[in-house]
């Protein structure tokens, strides 16, 4: 038994199968970061720092005679978010119910995709450095109607290849951006999803989490998801009615090519 | 009725693992009757047992299909490989080197006892 605790749990390996299962579903629609960004592990739960390749001076040396320099890393956070499942519903299940009430745990998979969303488009302050943030591009407004969404999207294309940065693009859309763009049908009839593809090359992603939305490379190396645990269930204690777990990951964000994005404001 | 599936004691195997193996048995099966009806096509010339037994193969396209997509459910590190061969236009060889090493290699933990087994998901969201 690893860290996670499983075999603690009273749950059946059937009701675990089912409860990972629902997990990965919910779970990856949500997953917006890890469709656009190069991901890279999972590398293990004692996985604890990210190599960047860089020293920092120290202000003395131990000795005369030698120069020395520290290592700089970029250490992995634990994202968990916890969960109680009622024993009830596990034991319906174990019987053949397949509509099990799974809500908590259906809850907690949207938040800790969405908590993972912010931390690679916006940042998580003390943690990572985010997309959005990163980028050295002005910054402009979507707006609330989609009329201009083409039009800016296709500006910050062009942004991006004046600054070198090949395609194909993809693009980050938070709920509400998302969800004009679907409903939206240009002159002509035309969706403006497929417009909107045709003008990247690229996928255009739900991204929860995400202000506004973001567009960016997709051609590799600028944007890097290192995960030391990837996405869990684990154990956390019982009592008679209900069972308490949690989903859970480690994971560090870099931006290695900061222009290689742009962001676009609600 | 054989149980040849097993290559260790049956009872000292875990209920999960006798269902992967009766659902490995059964994709093996269903490759051969894919094979098996492929050379009888190959080879009848009656139009209406031709019609016949396209429609028997293609169920059993469907039976190793429904298989096969059980197995890579249940196993993470399979799924991962899977993901980086199947469906991909090019070098079928070169997509199976990178997808291994993308998952044994810098994908050591992906199947460690409790990951959902996620990882990347870049490739399926346009």
């Amino acid at each position: 038994m690893n860290h996670l605790l499983r075999g603690h749990a009273p749950i059946s390996d059937a009701g675990w199968e089912m409860l990972d299962q629902e997990a990965r579903e919910r779970l990856a629609p949500a997953l917006a970061a890890r469709k656009l960004v190069d991901f890279s592990g999972p590398f293990g739960w004692q996985y604890s720092a990210t190599n960047l390749g860089r020293t920092a001076p120290l202000g003395s040396a131990p000795a005369r005679g030698v120069s020395g320099a520290k290592r700089e890393v970029l250490p992995l956070v634990e994202v968990r978010a916890s969960f109680a499942l009622p024993r009830d519903e596990l034991r319906d299940a174990d019987r053949g119910a397949a509509d099990a009430d799974l809500a908590e745990l259906d809850k907690a998979a949207h938040e800790i995709a969405t908590a993972e969303n912010v931390a690679v488009f916006h940042g998580w302050t003390g943690a990572s450095v985010g997309i959005a943030e990163a980028s050295p591009h002005k910054r402009v407004a979507l707006g609330e109607t989609t009329e201009g969404y083409p039009g800016k999207v296709a500006g910050a294309v062009e942004e991006l290849l004046c600054s070198g940065i090949a395609g194909p693009y993809g693009l980050a859309l938070g709920r509400d951006q998302y969800r004009r763009v679907a409903e939206t049908a240009e002159h002509g009839g035309y969706p403006l999803l497929d417009h909107l593809r045709q003008i990247l090359d690229g996928p255009i992603v739900w991204a929860p989490g995400v202000k506004g939305a973001v567009v960016l490379s997709l051609r590799g190396g600028d944007f890097c998801l290192e995960c030391g645990e990837d996405l869990s269930i684990g154990y956390d204690s019982h009592d008679a009615e209900v069972v308490r777990l949690y989903i859970e990951e480690s994971f560090s964000f870099h931006v290695a090519t900061p222009e290689a994005a742009i962001a676009l404001g609600p | 009725m054989g149980f040849d599936q097993y290559h260790e004691p049956p009872d000292e195997l875990p209920q999960a693992t006798r269902t992967f193996a009766r659902m490995c048995a059964s994709l093996t099966e269903e490759a051969e009757a894919i094979g098996w009806y492929e050379q009888r096509l190959a080879v009848e010339s009656d139009p209406d047992a031709l019609a016949i037994m396209r429609d028997a193969q293609g169920e059993e396209f469907k039976h190793f299909s429904m298989d096969l997509e059980f197995l890579l459910r249940r196993t993470p590190a399979w799924r991962e490989v899977a993901r980086g061969i199947l469906f991909n236009s090019g070098d079928i060889v070169e997509h199976g080197e990178e997808a291994e090493a993308e998952a044994f290699e810098g994908g050591a933990h992906r199947g460690e006892e409790g990951s959902l087994g996620i990882g990347s998901e870049r490739g399926g969201s346009r």
